[in-house]
């Protein structure tokens, strides 16, 4: 009993910490159509950005709710500054080209970017550790629970239903759907995709170093953590459906549970999980869980 | 025009086997194994003129590699030969297997159901704690036509034979881009339905990439092992895989001549920024990668082709 | 192509200018002139995720050995100038990459760059495949940080030194110092990374614990993948576990992450454990790690050390040039650089104070008995090319007033305590009841 309830909170926990990291990803595919591997910068460099501006503001004292929000405004600077250099520097170069060429682009910007930290900010790594002491924790059903963890579900959950309001209910969510849905008939309508472009690389930007600057405090902030980050938030993204706020939600759910079920009960097969969750639901959906039927083009 | 590109091609082999004697040895063996990975990225050009990118071909490289480190250590073969058609002979069958499931899949979906096949292996080889786990194990030295050889006369044998099998798959891929089943590739990527509607089977037709291309990222994954005497799971690791997949990108789908200089040029540029900046190589490789992306849009093969047209030689 | 063949022929003017300058200016005034430099090649992580721990330190360490050997002030008895005389020319390589590219790198030190000596090499990995090419470029190799027991048990290597100990100690060493402080254990579990290193010491540390405690059983055994960076659902696992103590050998960036996760949610306080490499993140860590904690540092190094001038200086040295103290890492690379020093100048004295040839600091080093800052280290095993040493556990303590850490209730084990015997394998040696162990 205490096993399973266990692996349901680890599997929620997981999958929150999955969700803030893809959500950023899947929203620049399904516009853009582009393999974002600058993701895994834009994170770094949240982490790194909420390592050091976040820690100074603890350091100096001030109120602990001006710390959590100060890591909002840390992605969004990130986000801004990273977004708008790539997208309008050398992705506006090479939009049309092949996909994969966009792929080698975004590659490219990372590798420079990876060594652009070391030079900024050197190779020891950072701790942002007061978070999780003014988060404590709690004990539910006999399991001592970290507060902050807790902080990230209810986060990750107004994340997911901010989003999916967002996309629903304003002016540029409904614009967005229309391009994600077909980019042509968008742009013959007059909407100007090359705005939409912009807006949603920064926006993606953005929600990467939030993923980031949320992580930083878990973990210890040093190089190389943007690597691994990739090919997980793309992973979870497949699984789910490219470009759907729900799908990357189920997929963060469905591996976050896999892999808090492995850890309790067959520690040997955790390594497997995320591919071999991905694999099976490509053999069986192979256009990930929700993705509508698209029309194929003669 | 094909007799001239085969001539073309056979004397460039010929100068390059020739040159190796003057060759200082660290460029050799730098040369010895971008050969190697060139016949990786040979087989990724195939597959991404019909469209199709594999972020996980690093399962036939690896299981090539791992062919030859275990038949080194667990039998009493030691042909270089040997090795090498055993290794094609198994990534081509696992390349047909794979390639049962993987033939229906297109564009990020193939990438990624790939990715997860090849990141499998990597799981499995890391629990294979017999086998080292991620420390990997020694290869064993294969010996050449029955004699065991050592010190340069190793390195420039092993350098000719790598040699001598890049020119065997770059002949075999030029016969196959000619045949009705290579040229189909762009049509595939273009008008997949319309294929359909005349009767042919894209499927089959990408099948039959998957096996070709995997067959050719087992030798290269032997012949790596043979170079490098040395195995281990990172072979099989989406990061080997995607390090192909720029290589690819940065020679250029144009020719096949791309492949070699694509991969010798890009290990050679890592050992030099390596060289210059310990510490900060990767910005020199993400700048050269940026630029050769900017200035040549074809990849490093539209220089040969650019070179062909003022030249006024008709590409084929 | 043809820009690499420039290159070549111009590096090698270069090269055969400065090698004819060395042969000239060496023959006829051997006494008065500078004998030439001794260029040593160092392989270390300088990008990715071993940097931070292991290969910034070694590199750092190194920086300020070569320059105080260079201007002999190094105290005795390293006193004497770079290598017997002659100065030091470092060049420092990145060990990032896949291993064709390391091995690779390590050809470019020994075949263009013409290096005397290679030392480095964090990753086992690493070594395995670089020990085989060593053998066969004939090029003095001197593995720093890497811990496997294979280099030497798989094969005899003639031009591969290793004066650290390898991880069979620490894990050895770990089990002894946990039944020291427990009395008695009768569950444990363990987290350890999903790689070789990861298994290698959670083997050795079983083995050695059904040696040394019977009746104890293992309970969770987690492996969480490299670098997984969120360990909730292990903590959980380790939280539902009644296991008595637990036993890691991560490094860095997942062992600062899973002290984090593991602090705010209390399984630190609650079960004891001992981190076997958790000496190189007590400084980033400070009072985020409760008391109590068992802290192993691959060797008695850093706040483990045998007091003496020689481990004063290094302390001083490197905190004054990088104002932090040196973690183990670097005092690997000083037992590394000083065991070839000693080797090399023990090889000089024997020819009458020319310099010698690599075979000459080969039949040197076998064997050696070297003393380093922290402690002095025997090539007893691996043919004489493997070092033991004694070797050290602490336990945690941060020290408000000072605001630093600190280790106590230091237990030293020596090296025949915890070290294979010379004839044996140490898998074979741990499954065979330890036979030969003297701990007193």
């Amino acid at each position: 009993m205490l096993t399973a309830f266990a692996i349901l909170t680890d599997g929620l926990v997981y999958a929150a910490y999955l969700f803030v990291v893809a959500i950023g990803l899947s929203l620049i595919f399904g516009v853009m159509k582009i393999l974002n591997v600058t993701h895994g910068s834009f994170y770094a460099f949240g982490a790194y950005g909420a390592a050091i501006a976040v820690g100074a503001y603890f350091n100096a004292d001030y109120a602990a709710a001006g710390g959590f929000l100060l890591m909002g405004v840390v992605a969004i600077v990130v986000g801004l500054v990273l977004g708008l250099l790539i997208e309008r520097g050398l992705l506006r170069v090479v939009y049309g080209r092949d996909e994969v060429v966009v792929v080698l682009v975004t590659y490219s910007a990372f590798l420079i970017l990876e060594d652009v930290l070391r030079l900024l900010w050197g190779t020891e790594s950072y701790a942002l550790y007061q978070p999780l002491a003014i988060g404590g924790n709690v004990m539910v059903g006999g399991l001592v629970l970290s507060g902050y963890d807790i902080g990230l579900v209810v986060f990750a959950i107004v994340l997911a239903f901010a989003a999916s309001y967002a996309l629903r209910h304003t002016r540029y969510g409904r614009l967005l759907t229309v391009v994600i849905f077909d980019r042509e008939l968008a742009a013959a309508f007059g909407i100007n995709v090359s705005v939409m472009y912009t807006v949603t690389f920064v926006l993606g930007a953005i929600l990467g170093a939030l993923g980031g600057a949320v992580m930083a405090p878990k973990i210890a902030v040093t190089l190389g953590i943007g690597v691994e980050v990739i090919v997980l938030a793309f992973a979870v993204v497949i699984i789910g459906g490219l470009g759907s706020i729900e799908g990357a939600l189920i997929g963060a759910l469905i591996v976050g549970t896999c892999r808090a079920a492995a850890v309790h009960l067959v520690p040997q097969l955790e390594l497997f999980v995320i591919y071999a969750v991905m694999a099976l639901v490509l053999v069986f959906r192979p256009y990930g869980l929700f993705t509508r039927a698209q029309p194929r083009k003669i | 025009m094909t007799w001239r590109n085969t001539l073309v091609g056979a004397l460039a082999f010929a100068v390059v086997a020739s040159a190796a004697v003057v060759l200082p040895a660290w460029l050799m063996s730098l040369a010895t194994i971008a050969l190697a990975n060139a016949l990786v990225v040979l087989g990724l050009i195939i597959l991404w003129r019909a469209g199709l990118v594999p972020f996980g071909q690093a399962l036939f490289y690896a299981t090539g590699a791992y062919t030859v480190a275990l038949l080194g250590r667990f039998t009493d073969l030691r042909d270089a030969v040997l090795f090498v058609i055993a290794a094609a002979l198994l990534s081509g069958i696992l390349a047909y297997l794979v390639g049962l499931l993987l033939a229906r899949y297109r564009d990020i979906f193939f990438a990624m159901l790939s990715l997860a096949m090849s990141m499998i292996l990597y799981g499995v080889l890391v629990k294979t704690e017999t086998l080292g786990s991620t420390d990997g194990f020694h290869v064993e030295s294969a010996t050449f036509f029955g004699s065991a050889l050592h010190g340069r006369t190793a390195e420039l044998v092993l350098f000719w034979f790598v040699l001598a099998w890049c020119a065997l798959a770059a002949l075999v891929v030029s016969v196959y881009f000619r045949s009705v089943a290579g040229s189909l590739a762009v049509p595939v990527r273009e008008r997949e339905i319309r294929l359909e509607f005349l009767g042919i089977s894209v499927n089959r037709l990408i099948h039959l990439k998957l096996i070709i291309a995997g067959t050719l990222a087992g030798i290269g994954g032997a012949l790596a092992a043979l170079a490098v005497e040395h195995v281990d799971p990172t072979m099989a690791y989406w990061t080997t895989s995607g390090g192909f997949v720029f290589v690819t990108i940065l020679a250029g789908a144009g020719s096949i001549a791309a492949a070699f200089i694509g991969s010798f040029l890009f290990e050679l540029v890592r050992s030099v920024a390596v060289d210059l900046m310990p510490g900060t190589w990767q910005i020199i490789l993400g700048t050269v990668l940026l630029l050769t992306i900017l200035f040549l849009p074809g990849g490093l093969g539209s220089v040969v082709t650019v070179g062909r047209r003022r030249l006024g030689i008709k590409t084929p | 192509m043809r820009h690499a063949m420039c290159m070549r022929g111009h590096r090698i003017v270069v090269l055969a200018a400065a090698l004819s300058l060395g042969l000239v200016s060496a023959a006829p005034a051997q006494q008065a002139a500078e004998p030439a430099p001794v260029k040593i090649g160092i392989i270390t992580f300088l990008t990715g995720p071993a940097a931070a721990p292991f290969g910034i330190p070694g590199r750092n360490g190194a920086e300020v050995i070569i320059e105080a050997l260079n201007a002999g002030k190094v105290p005795a008895p390293y006193n004497q100038v770079g290598l017997g005389g002659a100065k030091i020319e470092a060049k420092y390589v990145d060990e990032a990459g896949s291993t064709a590219q390391v091995v690779t790198e390590y050809r470019n030190l020994v075949q263009r760059d013409k290096v005397d000596v290679v030392v480095g090499f964090v990753s086992s990995g690493s070594c395995l495949a670089v020990a085989p090419v060593a053998d066969e470029l004939q090029a003095l190799t001197v593995f720093d940080v890497c811990g496997t027991t294979r280099i030497f048990e798989e094969k005899p290597r003639k031009y591969i030194f290793r004066v650290n100990p390898h991880a069979t100690m620490d894990n050895v060493a770990a089990a002894r110092y946990v039944l020291n402080k427990l009395k008695t254990v009768n569950t444990y579990s363990g987290i350890n990374q999903n790689y070789a290193w990861g298994q290698d010491s959670w083997r050795d540390f079983t083995l050695a614990m059904k040696n040394l405690a019977p009746q104890a059983t293992a309970d969770k055994v987690l492996f969480p993948k490299l670098f997984a960076g969120e360990f909730g659902a292990e903590i959980s696992a380790l939280l539902t576990s009644n296991a008595q103590v637990i036993h890691s050998s991560f490094y860095d960036g997942d062992l600062e992450a899973f002290i984090y996760q593991g602090g705010a949610r209390g399984l630190l306080s609650r079960t004891p454990i001992v981190f076997t490499t958790g000496e190189t993140s007590l400084y980033r860590v400070g009072a985020k790690l409760p008391d109590g904690v068992m802290i192993g540092a691959r060797g008695p190094h850093a706040l483990m050390a045998h007091q003496g001038p020689l481990n004063s200086w290094l302390w001083q040295a490197y905190t004054d040039r990088f104002s932090m103290p040196p973690v183990y890492p670097a005092y690997h690379m000083a037992q590394s650089l000083f065991g070839l020093k000693a080797a090399w100048e023990k090889a000089q004295a024997k020819k009458g104070g020319a310099r010698p040839t690599t075979d000459e600091v080969i039949a040197a080093f076998e064997g050696i008995e070297v003393v380093t800052p922290s402690t002095t280290v025997r090539l007893a095993i691996g043919k004489g090319h493997q070092g033991v040493s004694d070797t050290a556990y602490g336990t945690y303590r941060f020290n408000k007033s000072e605001g630093k850490p600190e280790l106590v209730d230091i237990v030293r084990y020596p090296a025949e305590c915890v070290n294979p015997p010379a004839d044996m394998d140490s898998v074979a040696w741990l499954e065979g009841g330890m036979k030969g162990a003297k701990c007193d």
